[in-house]
């Protein structure tokens, strides 16, 4: 496969790299070292630039009024705005804009209309609530949630745990089982407001990721209109299924993109740290270290790049975006592990960035479905066959 | 309510109990004698002595305050956006040294149907 850059591409990159280094690393000087967002006039200013370049909401499709780049460049771009601090999981603190709920672009007009339009505009936030207490990994199946039907509308209930942003969200999609003989073609997606009677936010729940943390939600009789089923009845599962695979390779993308830069932090400090006279460089223990990030770097990259480019291409790339995703985390945690070696004491600190990419990377193995999974994808696909 | 509050004991605002605070990263909480929460806070990873700093310096921009209570954790973070949620949840408001978060949403804990 062919990665050569155009002329554009490598413009577009030079201008994503060089507003990395000089507009959003400067500010991290002064932010917490685990600051997931930017004070508002430097974010209001940032967005400004953004839009002004024509790169904000990357990934809003162009018909709603996105850029119109394709998912190799933008890959290539997401590797150079994953390189500062916050950048695994705030690339650019946001500046970019998102795409709020890939889902959402599959709504009927007036779901877009209630929805999509006020997401896009920054007026409404959603969460996408998937998981159960009874495991993310296999939704099929461990789906307990249920939604029964009442007249037009449906009763929801149920728990959901490990969701992000559901505790400052206008609105969720959440999965319940519409019918529990029919297993994966038994789901439903709805679209939930967080004022509805019954819903409620029952805890936070801490992990390794300082400022952005999961909820436990609950479903008590929530009465949700039918106007708000996201999609066919009983075909829940493929709206899930379609965003778990096409996330994975933006996923990948920035475990490259905060692994490429602890390689340059890597091979900064052995060419000025001495020891016993000489520089680490010059340490073949060392030099190796950063040979092994090398190559865990380019067949990381390689492979998302691949990915990204049949998903461009309209061809099937469901094994190949687990495989980046699953290569990307692995590989992206043993390069920032070296890069700390390397750096010694100081790559343990809060100084640096390290620990920050060290602490969220390991989320990356499990989250966007764990590693184990994605394995599972592959020999599904390479095998054949259905695996339980 | 099922958010998790501070429950840790009050301490007087005073120069050697803040002196003998540790220089590690958590939370905070600063009241006036009558016990009426004035804010709520972090000792993140650019403080200078961690805990200690941080509520002097906090302590320091409240006339009126008396005692604190704190809570040692590397998930600074997330633990002041829960007690924030947690405090908004119980009053319906923010601590008045809280109020100015500008368009920074607070969470909503059990702040429905509950």
């Amino acid at each position: 496969m062919d990665f050569e850059l155009s002329p554009e591409q490598k413009l577009i990159l030079e201008t994503v790299r060089r507003f990395v280094r000089e507009e959003i690393e400067p500010l991290e000087a002064d932010l917490d070292p685990d600051a997931s967002e930017l004070p508002p006039h430097h974010r209001e200013r940032l967005v400004a630039m953004t839009k002004e370049l024509g790169f904000y909401g990357l990934d809003i499709p162009e018909e709603y009024g996105g850029p119109g780049i394709d998912l190799v460049t933008r890959t290539l771009m997401a590797f150079e705005m994953a390189q500062h601090r916050a950048g695994l999981y705030a690339p650019c603190y946001g500046v970019f804009g998102g795409a709020g709920l890939a889902q959402l672009y599959e709504a009927d007009d007036g779901q877009k209309e209630r929805y999509l339009y006020p997401v896009l505009r920054g007026e409404k936030r959603g969460f996408f609530a998937l998981t159960e207490p009874s495991g993310g990994s296999d939704p099929a199946r461990a789906i307990r949630t249920t939604a029964v039907r009442d007249g037009d509308d449906w009763i929801l209930d149920g728990e959901k745990t490990f969701i992000s942003g559901a505790d400052k969200a206008d609105f969720g999609i959440v999965f319940a089982r519409t019918d529990p003989e029919l297993g994966r073609k038994g789901i439903t997606c709805f679209l939930v407001d967080t004022d509805m009677p019954g819903f409620r936010v029952r805890r936070i729940v801490h992990t390794l990721r300082s400022t952005h943390y999961a909820a436990e939600l609950e479903f008590n009789r929530v009465r949700v209109p039918g106007r708000n089923v996201l999609g066919e009845v009983n075909q829940g599962f493929a709206i899930a299924n379609d965003r778990l695979s096409r996330n994975r390779i933006p996923y990948a993308a920035g475990c490259v993109g905060v692994a490429l830069k602890a390689q340059e932090m890597a091979i900064a400090y052995a060419k000025t740290r001495k020891t016993f006279g000489d520089y680490l460089s010059t340490r073949q223990a060392v030099q190796w270290m950063i040979v092994d990030n090398e190559i865990d770097l380019r067949t990381a990259r390689a492979l998302t790049l691949e990915a990204a480019a049949r998903a461009d291409a309209g061809k099937p790339f469901r094994t190949e975006a687990a495989i980046c995703k699953l290569v990307a985390s692995e590989g992206a945690s043993r390069v920032v592990d070296r890069a700390m070696q390397i750096h010694g004491g100081y790559g343990m600190t809060k100084d640096l960035p390290l620990e920050r990419w060290y602490r969220e990377l390991r989320i990356r193995r499990v989250g966007e479905g764990p590693n184990e999974i994605q394995r599972l994808i592959v020999a599904r696909d390479v095998i054949g066959g259905s695996f339980h | 309510m099922t958010g998790v509050r501070l429950a840790k004991p009050w301490l007087d605002l005073d120069e050697a109990v803040i002196a003998a605070l540790p220089g590690q990263l958590g939370v905070y909480e600063i009241a006036d004698a009558k016990g009426a929460t004035l804010e709520l806070g972090f000792a993140g990873g650019r403080s200078r002595f961690g805990l200690r700093s941080a509520i002097a310096e906090a302590a320091a921009k409240h006339q009126a305050a008396a005692r604190f209570r704190y809570e040692v954790t590397m998930q600074y973070w997330s633990r002041f956006e829960e007690l924030l949620a947690v405090y908004l949840a119980d009053h319906g408001e923010l601590p008045p040294g809280n109020a100015d978060r500008g368009d920074r949403r607070v969470g909503r804990i059990a702040a429905t149907g509950g």
